[in-house]
């Protein structure tokens, strides 16, 4: 086709203006997070006069490498309200945003391949409808109904005992929920500002007044930190340390096949997750990398052990062809739960150590944050999140219970 | 996969070894005097560079020794390796 005759170019989704003097709210990085704040503070607060800094793209860092799953079965109080008021919000999501972000309610089933798996798993279903959220014990007949293609024999070495299953979880297109929060952002006044990396922070008597960037000097009311695996850098630069370390994490894609995964399966004890995509692909996730890194990618014997999972429990994979490995960095805190509240510096706030979970947060997480941000208050569902259980001792372990990190 | 040259068995593949974290963080000398804030800091606080990093890894395949190591945390590049119980001198802090 000549080049002449190509179609009109497609109407941008978001304005890219050059960034302004001054915000109201200046927010670093537009993930998931970053752009679903801008756009609770637009929405729900009505301040409109913030911009949205991206050292690269839009999603370009974690938010378009997870794979996708939505589920709000945590363990804990504080963990199963903040995620369930993001699966709530998530029910309503494209209505909201008035955009397509194909999110299919299909099921999350956490498989238990070991009796303390069973007992874990069982107290977990009762804490869980406890606090509200769907969830029931199922055995290894009712796995197998749920999900035909798994091995449910006991001549495996760690056999189906059974799972939990929450019919209400689910995936989403991860690229299509930032665009969705970025277009109506734009529409609302938010400056989404990519290619422009912060620097450096201006800090006058205590507070925050503005960041160094790329592009210059923007002078801002109130700084608003979402740069998941590079929030140490920054909190760095702003003289204050985060409790979180940055890691690998991998995930890879088949090549198409038929639609034969109905819903998502996960599995701690041998470490694999599965769901198929939309139109096709197996889409698998492995378990962090041990070491710390900043590289986007792990080391492959990562990917070979979670293979060997995969096949023994869904013996058809053996077939399937590999296409793509790709790796995200992701912020991991000691106690596996998030950090979202006031910092040490006055005007600036911290939203970080999601880890290998914080996708399905994207709607709470945001929604929590811009009240922080707005009100300089932490909301209900993140007042235990603060920096301050680091120091008061109330840590929200989620290591393990929550079922699988991610 | 990460090649890591043990000071005692030479080069041998990753999945040889377990890691250990941020090297040289020393128990607190006298943990009585401590702040909950300086508890805080030496229990769930440890430095997260992006390029050069001390670490500790532990070759459990052979001869389960602790060891240091100096990687760049953008290109995983092991620059030094020394024993345990060493400083990281000079020559040891890498490129
Ligand atoms: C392989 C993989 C699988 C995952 N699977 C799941 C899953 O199944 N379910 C789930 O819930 N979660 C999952 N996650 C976790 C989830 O992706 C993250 O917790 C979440 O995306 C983090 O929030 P974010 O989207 O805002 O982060 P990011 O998209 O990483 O956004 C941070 C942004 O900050 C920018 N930034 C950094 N430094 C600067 C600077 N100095 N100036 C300006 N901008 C800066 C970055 O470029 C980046 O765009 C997975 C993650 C990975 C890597
Ligand atoms: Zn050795």
């Amino acid at each position: 086709m000549n080049q002449r005759e190509l179609p009109e170019h497609p109407d941008f989704l978001w304005a890219n203006p050059e960034p302004k003097r001054s915000y109201d709210v200046v927010i670093v990085g537009a993930g998931g997070h970053g752009l679903a704040t801008a756009y609770y503070l637009a929405s729900k607060h009505g301040i409109t006069n913030v911009a949205v800094l991206e050292r690269g793209w839009i999603a370009g860092g974690n938010m378009a490498r997870n794979t996708t799953i939505i589920r709000s079965n945590y363990l804990w109080d504080e963990s199963a309200a903040i995620y369930e008021h993001s699966l709530k919000l998530w029910e309503n999501l494209e209505e909201e945003l008035g955009y397509d972000v194909f999110f299919s309610q299909r099921g999350v089933l956490n498989l238990a391949h070991t009796l303390q798996d069973v007992r874990d798993s069982v107290r977990r279903v009762e804490a869980n409808r406890l606090n509200g959220v769907d969830a029931e014990w199922v055995d290894p007949q009712q796995v197998k109904e749920l999900c035909p293609i798994i091995n449910v024999g006991d001549d495996i070495r760690y056999p189906v005992m059974g799972g939990t299953y929450q019919p209400r979880a689910g995936i989403a297109k991860h690229d299509w929920v930032a665009w969705g929060y970025a277009r109506r952002a734009s529409e609302l006044g938010v400056d989404i500002i990519q290619n422009c990396e912060v620097t450096g922070f201006v800090i006058d008597g205590g507070r925050v007044t503005g960041v160094e960037t790329s592009r210059g000097r923007i002078n801002a009311g109130k700084v608003a930190l979402c740069a998941a695996g590079h929030t140490s850098v920054l909190s760095e630069l702003a003289g204050f340390r985060v409790p979180i370390q940055s890691h690998p994490l991998q995930a890879l894609v088949s090549e198409l096949h038929e639609i034969i995964h109905p819903t998502v399966v996960m599995s701690n004890h041998v470490h694999v997750y599965v769901s198929q995509a939309h139109k096709g692909e197996l889409v698998m996730g492995a378990g962090i990398d041990s070491y710390n890194g900043y590289g986007q990618r792990g080391s492959f014997h990562v990917i070979e052990h979670q293979m060997s999972a995969a096949v023994e429990l869904f013996p058809a994979f053996s077939r399937a062809h590999l296409l793509r490995t790709w790796g995200g960095i992701v912020d991991v805190t000691m106690d596996a739960s998030p950090v979202m509240g006031r910092s040490p510096v006055d005007g600036m706030y911290v939203n970080c150590g999601w880890g290998t979970g914080g996708f399905k947060a994207v709607p709470g997480a945001g929604f929590a944050y811009a009240h922080t941000i707005a009100t300089d208050e932490p909301h209900e569902l993140n007042r235990g999140f603060g920096l301050d259980r680091f120091v008061s001792g109330a840590l929200i372990d989620e290591h393990g219970a929550a079922a699988v990190a991610h | 996969m990460l090649i890591i040259d043990c000071p005692n068995c030479g080069p041998r593949p990753e999945t040889e070894y377990g890691y250990g974290g941020q090297a040289h963080v020393a128990y607190p000398e006298d943990p009585h005097a401590l702040t909950d804030e300086e508890w805080a800091q030496y229990l769930f606080y440890r430095d997260n560079p992006k390029g050069d990093y001390a670490e500790r890894w532990v070759h459990s395949a052979g001869c389960r020794k602790w060891f240091n190591a100096v990687r760049d945390t953008r290109t995983y590049e092991i620059s030094a390796v020394y024993r345990t119980g060493e400083t990281r001198s000079e020559t040891q802090k890498g490129a």
